[in-house]
Parts: structure tokens; C-alpha cells; sequence
């Protein structure tokens, strides 16, 4: 299980993050959520241990991240931000290949080449997996990176707004693999989403940041609701039910 | 240079020899140093404004060198000492490296905002280590060193008017300062309020390759000083160019005046020529303000 | 795979081609005194596989470090650290210069002085890892034009005809090499070359971005900081045996990487340890018989990076 305690960062005067403590739930899919500077972004990073925090613990399977060799963590917790700008003469299998680095260091022994596979097919790559990465579209690079996550085969998987580059089709894709790794897998998977939509669709619990603090953390069905959207988002958010599931209407 | 001790009482019996000292070395000397201040941290400004770059100056630029360079080679076609030609040449490779450097600084500027003056010092190691080449098949590399030190000590009366062209410049700076920052935001956004690009940036690289090449002639080359006045400014009393502009010459001038009085006092009655004291409380300075960017 | 396969005949192809860049420098119009002349030129050889091999691997090195390849470990400063060194020595000791100190003690104090320069340049600005790699950067070259402007005001005092030992310093020349450093700067770039070979997998990783190698496990900062001290040593030992060679590092990098297309780092130092020996050698070969010497390689290896890297930077393609 991944715990935060009592997490601060702050920029000079600016607060980022202000005290934040939560568990996040085994085998689900947490979002987070709020507005521009609320935090989401930079407590993923702080998690993941590519930022380090100014005060307080992070707890990955009840032991501090600091703790951890390096090479162990990253069998256990994958992060993926933002889309890289790699200029490097990669094919898509190879670069899936990298994550299995924590594991065989660029040895890559018959379980890993399984696993790599699996990777490939889970987000159907296959037919581009010997073309340069630097040859792709953005879509196709972002699931080429999400491919390597899979492939590093770790219990948490964090993801900082993973659909930003992608159409609507493909950031449906990407969703429903995320659904399969946490309900066929049992991977725990937190995402930072700046579309409530797909936060509503998708996540079995929600996580709302404003100015740095914690303001509520439930079930989806509990948080997608006007009053507490309102409160999170500072606009009037009306809901829609259609087909069981609720749709925001913000426009 | 001789030293020799005026006091005011001398100035009020009339000495004349003493006069005569003042006014062709002392006068000449402190207004080109004023001058120098002035426009070495207000052509630092010109171009960290179009650059949108804190670290951009005529250090991290190349601006220095394609001055120097510029001398080296008129010093290569005419033996001739017209002031005014080496003016002429200093100020053409000053201005054609500026365009070069605001081309690279265009397709570079979306990188991490360290990059670009790490370029500029890149570019200008390029222009420095050809002229050096040069100065070495010429033999004249001692010689070449020593135009280039700033120094104020050889400032004499009717061997430094042509630093007073900077003056101009200065002006044009300061009633086009919004501008400069119009255009440092990009072309689209510039016609989009209608400010013709092209024209104001040439102004403005004009007015810094006439102040840097004329301060070079006179004084030599002053590192730093573009880089670091603007930015301490900036530190203290904000962004506001309107309101800035005024104190960053004043704090050029001023610093540049201690520099002087520093390197004359401390092997008195020798001197430290000011390029390299300014390269010291600069370095000094300019590592404090990164530390403090942190 | 195919393309392991054609990278591999690539290698080969380079070292070939080395091997006979070498035979035509040692044995090209060797006149009477034969045996001197490979001496001689001997010496040269071997120096400029020294050479190669530090230039060659620092700056891929730092490249990947820096995610960009148009920087080279040199302008962190060391350049101008070594020439400060060299004037302030020629400052004090005069035309005695080359009775009181040995070549030796000259190699020596100059690397040690640049490897001090660089722990102090990391110890001060490397403490939480971050976006400080530019900020070094930064930090080594504003010290290194105060070094020159230092330089620059002692050599105006030094006597003019002392003032010659340190012109011929100022550029990296292969002529006038000394016998004992040969040995010593070869046995520092086998043995560092060495190590950081067996290091190269992470170099892979870390050429991926910062995110992604602490990702996939990898202790940043420590694994960066070994690399900075590789770099330093290297880059200080080809300083001090041939003097600065600035822009090499630029040329045979990119060159490097257009020749052959893989990611591989331990493909990648090899090949261009084979590309900046070949090279230096043809280079200094065509300088010698075709014009004579009266260019010192270097002059004309800066110029020419210099051009490269403006061409790099303006042109269209993303960097």
C-alpha cells in the first residue's frame, strides 16, 4: 500500500503542498484531481521520490521510499509523466525493453522477453514494435512509453495526466487498459486527470487537491456530485446521469 | 600614466598645470567611465529584453568578441590609426554577430533558460579562438590582449570622444524600452500589436553593437557589466522597465567608478586595469545571483 | 537482428581503417633515419589514441548527461583553468620555466589543478541533483572567462619573449609531445576508460531523461557524479599532454552518432574512439605533408567545430 504522512513542499514563499496525508487503495484506480496548481502533479513526483519533499513520509508497503534501494523501488512503483523528447534511434521494443531494466539490467533473459511481449501486445503495438519511436505520432509514443510501465510489471503505477496528448479515442484505450491492469492484474494505479470525465468513468475512488491540501477523498460515486465538485473546481458543474454512469456538464 | 596628487585647494589658486591635468585626464576619464557604466548595463538590458533571457549580455553573447575581432582585422587591412574606421569596423562585426546570436537564441529559446547564455558563451569562444588564430599568425597576440583589457588609464581628451556615441543610444533605449520587450515576445505576437519587428529589433541591435564597439575602442572590453547591474536591479526594485531603466544606469555608472577608484588604490601607485576587477566582483556577483535563484 | 549486424561490420569497417590511417602516418616517406622517424611519429600515435580515447568518451559522456549534443565537457571551464596555470607558472618562474619544472611536474600540477577545480564546481552547485547540471554549466564557464580575463592581465606582464612558451599552449598541438607523460596519460585513460565502459548500460538509461532513469532504478545523482569525475579526469589528462582542443568533442559526436544508429552507449564510445582517432590521424597526416606544418591542427579543428555548431543550431530540424 502507498501512505503519505504529513507531505509539505513549498517554493520560496509558495506552498505547494501543505501537510497532505492519504493511503491509497490496493488494487484500484485512484484520481486525482483540482485545479491549475492544486498540487496533483507535484505530489505524484514526490511519491515517486523524482522530487523530494520538505517535510514529511512517504510509505511504500509500510517502508520509507528513502529507504529502498533504488533498483528495488522501481520494482514496485513505475511513474510516468509527461511525453519525453527523446531523440534517440529507439524501436518501440526496445524502448519497451527498458523496463525491465530494474530487473536484468540490459541482460534480458527469456521471462523478461515474455514479459515485453505481453507489454507489446496489452497495447497493441505489435505492428509498429520495430519502428523508431522518433517516427511516431504523439499517441503512439505516449502508449509506447505506457507499454515499458507494463512491462516493468511494478504493483503501483503512476501516471501524471497521461491523456493530454491523445484524441479521444485513444485516451479511451488507454483508460480501459488502465481498468484491466487494476481489475485482471491487481495493479494500484493513481493518475493525475484533469478531465473530470474520465475520472468519473474510470476511477473507483477520487482524491481533490485545492492549494495544496487535501479537501476530499472518497468513492467516486461521493465526490461526483455538484456541491463537492463546486467546492473543489470554483464553477458550477451541473451532472448528468446516462447509462448508470454520471456526466459533468461545466460548459 | 602619471599620478599626481590635485587637491581643491590647487583647482581654486588657479594652478594651471594641475587644470590642464584635470581636464585632459581626469574629466575625460570619469565621464568615459560613466559612459562605459551606463552603456554596457543598458545594452544588457536591450538584449536580455528582446531575448526574454535574464542571462543574455554582451558577455554571454558574443558581442565582445566580434568587437575585438572586428579590430583585429581592420588592425590586418589598414595600419592606419583612424579612430573613426575602427569604429566602423568594430561596430559591423558586432552588429552581424548580434543577428547571428538573436537567430540562434529564436530556435533555442523554448530550452531550459540556462541554455541560451551557455550558447552565446559557446558562440562567442568560436569568434574568440578564431581571432586568436589570427592574432597568432600576426604576432600580435600580447598586443591584441592589451586592447582589449579595459582599461581607463590611457583615457585621454581628444583620444575618447567617440565613446559619447553611446549617449544616443542610451536615449533610444530608454523611450523605446516597452518596445523591446514587445518583440522579445516573438513576431506574431509583436504585428499582432502592431509594432513592426524587423525594424525595432535592428534599432535595438543597433544601439548595442554602437555603444559595445564604441566602449571597446576607448576603454577595452568591461565583462559582465550587462550581465550583472541589470539583474541586481531587477532583484531589488522589480521589472518594471520605465521605473528600472534610470536605476540600472545609475548603478552602472556607479559600480564601474568603485571598480576604478579599487583597482588605482590597491597597488597604489600602480594600477589594476578595471577589466580585471570587474571580471573579479563580477564573477563574484554573478555567482551570488545564481545561488540566490535557487 | 539485422541492424546488430550491420552495426558490427560498421566497427569493423572503423577499425580497419584506423589500422590503416596509423600504418600510412608511421610509414609514409620514411627517408634514412627510419628508425627515428617511428619514434618519432610513434610517439605521435600513440598520443593522439590518448587523446581520442579521452575525447571520445567524455564528450558522449556529457552529451547524454546534458541530454544535448551540442555541448562539450570543455567549456566547464578547464580550458581556461589550464591556461591561467600555464601563465601563472611562465609569470613566475620566467624563461626558467623549462629548468625548474620537469614536463612532469607541469602535467601534474595541471591535472591536479583541473580535478580540483571540478569536485570544487561540483561540491558547490551539485547538492539535490534537480536542474543543477545546467547551472554547473553555467557556474564553470563564467569562472572560466574569469580565468582568462586573469590570464589575459598576467600575460600582459610577462616578459614577451617568455610570453611564446604560453602562446604555444594555447592551442593543442601533437609536435611537441614529452616521452615520460605518454605513459602515465595512457595507463589514466585505459584504466578509467575501463571502468566507465563496464558503466555504459547506464549511460542508455540516463540518455532516456532524468524521469526515467530514476524510474527504471537508477540512483541519479550518484551514478552522475561518477560520470562528471570520468569526465573531469579525462578531459584534464588530454588538456594537460596536447593542450585545449575545444571543439573535437562537437565534431566527432555528431559525426558519430550520423554513422551509426543505435542507442547503445557501449557502441557508441567505441565507435567514436575509432571516429576521432581515425580523424586526428588523417588530419595531422594531411597538415604535415601538405601544408607543412605551419597550422596547428587545433586552429583548424575549432574552426571548423565552430561552424558545425552554428550549422546545428540554426537549422531547421529539432535539437
Amino acid at each position: 500500500m502507498i501512505e503519505v504522512q504529513e507531505i509539505t513542499k513549498q517554493y520560496g514563499d509558495k506552498v505547494v503542498l501543505d501537510k497532505v496525508g492519504l493511503q491509497f487503495n490496493k488494487g484500484k484506480i485512484t484520481s486525482l484531481i483540482g485545479g491549475n496548481g492544486a498540487g496533483k502533479s507535484t505530489l505524484l513526483s514526490v511519491i515517486s521520490r523524482l522530487l523530494s519533499q520538505d517535510g514529511g513520509v512517504v510509505l511504500v508497503d509500510e517502508k520509507n521510499v528513502t529507504e529502498y534501494k533504488s533498483k528495488v523501488l522501481a520494482q514496485r512503483l513505475s511513474i510516468l509523466k509527461q511525453s519525453n523528447h527523446v531523440r534517440l534511434k529507439l524501436t518501440v521494443r526496445e524502448l519497451v525493453s527498458f523496463g525491465r531494466f530494474p530487473y536484468s539490467q540490459e541482460k534480458l533473459n527469456k521471462e523478461d522477453i515474455l514479459m515485453v511481449d505481453r507489454a507489446i501486445d496489452f497495447l497493441n503495438l505489435k505492428d509498429i514494435e520495430n519502428s523508431y519511436i522518433d517516427e511516431l505520432s504523439g499517441g503512439q509514443k505516449q502508449r509506447a512509453y505506457m507499454a515499458m510501465v507494463v512491462a516493468q510489471d511494478t504493483e503501483y503505477i503512476l501516471l501524471d495526466e497521461p491523456l493530454n496528448n491523445l484524441d479521444m479515442k485513444h485516451s479511451v484505450q488507454t483508460m480501459k487498459i488502465m481498468r484491466k491492469l487494476a481489475d485482471e492484474l491487481g495493479k494500484t494505479i493513481i493518475i493525475v486527470l484533469h478531465d473530470i470525465n474520465f475520472a468519473s468513468h474510470y476511477s473507483d475512488y477520487i482524491v481533490a487537491l485545492k492549494e495544496g491540501k487535501i479537501i476530499y477523498h472518497d468513492t467516486t460515486e461521493n465526490i461526483i456530485r455538484e456541491d463537492v465538485l463546486r467546492d473543489v473546481f470554483d464553477i458550477n458543474i451541473k451532472i448528468c446521469e446516462f447509462e448508470s454512469k454520471r456526466i459533468c456538464n461545466y460548459y | 600614466m602619471g599620478v599626481a596628487d590635485i587637491t581643491v585647494a590647487d583647482i581654486i589658486n588657479w594652478d594651471v598645470e594641475k587644470i590642464s591635468l584635470i581636464s585632459i585626464s581626469r574629466i575625460p576619464r570619469t565621464a568615459a567611465l560613466i559612459l562605459a557604466g551606463v552603456g554596457m548595463s543598458v545594452s544588457g538590458v536591450i538584449m536580455q529584453q528582446m531575448t526574454q533571457n535574464k542571462f543574455v549580455s554582451p558577455t554571454t553573447a558574443g558581442t565582445l568578441e566580434a568587437a575585438k575581432m572586428g579590430l583585429l582585422i581592420f588592425f590586418i587591412y589598414t595600419s592606419a590609426a583612424g579612430m573613426a574606421l575602427k569604429l566602423l569596423s568594430a561596430f559591423l562585426f558586432t552588429f552581424l554577430a548580434s543577428i547571428v546570436f538573436l537567430a540562434i537564441v529564436r530556435k533555442i529559446k523554448h530550452r531550459n533558460v540556462i541554455f541560451v547564455p551557455l550558447v552565446g558563451l559557446m558562440f562567442g569562444g568560436i569568434i574568440g579562438s578564431i581571432s586568436t588564430f589570427l592574432a597568432v599568425r600576426l604576432n600580435i597576440v600580447q598586443d591584441s590582449n592589451a586592447w582589449m583589457m579595459g582599461d581607463f588609464s590611457g583615457i585621454l581628451q581628444g583620444r575618447y570622444e567617440l565613446i559619447y556615441l553611446s549617449l544616443p543610444a542610451i536615449v533610444i533605449t530608454y523611450l523605446y524600452a516597452n518596445k523591446f520587450t514587445v518583440i522579445g515576445m516573438g513576431e506574431e505576437f509583436s504585428k499582432n500589436l502592431g509594432l513592426n519587428y524587423n525594424s525595432i529589433m535592428n534599432i535595438g541591435l543597433f544601439c548595442v553593437s554602437l555603444t559595445v564597439s564604441s566602449v571597446v575602442i576607448t576603454a577595452g572590453a568591461i565583462p559582465f557589466l550587462g550581465l550583472i547591474i541589470p539583474n541586481v536591479v531587477s532583484l531589488i526594485f522589480g521589472d518594471n522597465l520605465k521605473k528600472t531603466l534610470p536605476l540600472v544606469a545609475l548603478t552602472g555608472a556607479i559600480f564601474l567608478l568603485i571598480c576604478d577608484v579599487f583597482g588605482r588604490i590597491i597597488i597604489y601607485p600602480y594600477e589594476v586595469p578595471i577589466g580585471v576587477t570587474v571580471s573579479i566582483f563580477g564573477a563574484i556577483i554573478f555567482l551570488f545571483l545564481l545561488w540566490k535563484r535557487r | 537482428m539485422e541492424k546488430a549486424l550491420v552495426i558490427r561490420r560498421n566497427l569493423i569497417i572503423a577499425l580497419i581503417l584506423l589500422i590503416g590511417s596509423a600504418l600510412l602516418f608511421l610509414f609514409y616517406k620514411m627517408g634514412n633515419s627510419w628508425e627515428f622517424a617511428i619514434r618519432f611519429r610513434g610517439i605521435k600515435v600513440v598520443a593522439i589514441i590518448v587523446v581520442a580515447g579521452c575525447v571520445a568518451f567524455s564528450s558522449v559522456t556529457f552529451q547524454t548527461l546534458t541530454n544535448n549534443r551540442i555541448l562539450t565537457p570543455s567549456i566547464m571551464g578547464f580550458e581556461s583553468l589550464y591556461l591561467l596555470i600555464q601563465t601563472i607558472i611562465v609569470f613566475v618562474y620566467g624563461d626558467q620555466t623549462f629548468k625548474v619544472l620537469s614536463h612532469f611536474s607541469n602535467f601534474a600540477i595541471s591535472v591536479s589543478g583541473m580535478i580540483i577545480f571540478s569536485f570544487l564546481l561540483y561540491l558547490m552547485i551539485y547538492k539535490k541533483g534537480k536542474d543543477n547540471l545546467y547551472l554547473l554549466l553555467l557556474v564553470g564557464i563564467i569562472l572560466g572567462t574569469l580565468f582568462s580575463s586573469l590570464s589575459s592581465f598576467m600575460q600582459l606582464l610577462i616578459d614577451p619573449n617568455d610570453f611564446f612558451i604560453i602562446q604555444g599552449k594555447m592551442f593543442a598541438t601533437f609536435n611537441k609531445i614529452n616521452n615520460g607523460l605518454l605513459w602515465p596519460s595512457l595507463t589514466i585513460m585505459v584504466i578509467i576508460l575501463f571502468i566507465g565502459f563496464r558503466m555504459s548500460k547506464y549511460l542508455d538509461v540516463l540518455a532516456l531523461g532524468r524521469d526515467q532513469a530514476i524510474n527504471l532504478g537508477l540512483n541519479y545523482n550518484r551514478v552522475v557524479k561518477f560520470f562528471l569525475v570520468f569526465i573531469a579526469i579525462l578531459v584534464s589528462v588530454s588538456t594537460a599532454l596536447v593542450g585545449p582542443i575545444t571543439f573535437l568533442g562537437l565534431l566527432v559526436t555528431n559525426l558519430t552518432y550520423e554513422l551509426f544508429k543505435t542507442y547503445k552507449h557501449s557502441v557508441i564510445i567505441i565507435a567514436c574512439f575509432l571516429v576521432s582517432a581515425i580523424s586526428l590521424l588523417l588530419g595531422q597526416f594531411i597538415m604535415e605533408r601538405v601544408f607543412n606544418l605551419s597550422v596547428p591542427i587545433s586552429a583548424i579543428i575549432n574552426i571548423v567545430g565552430g561552424f558545425y555548431f552554428m550549422y546545428l543550431l540554426l537549422r531547421v530540424k529539432k535539437l
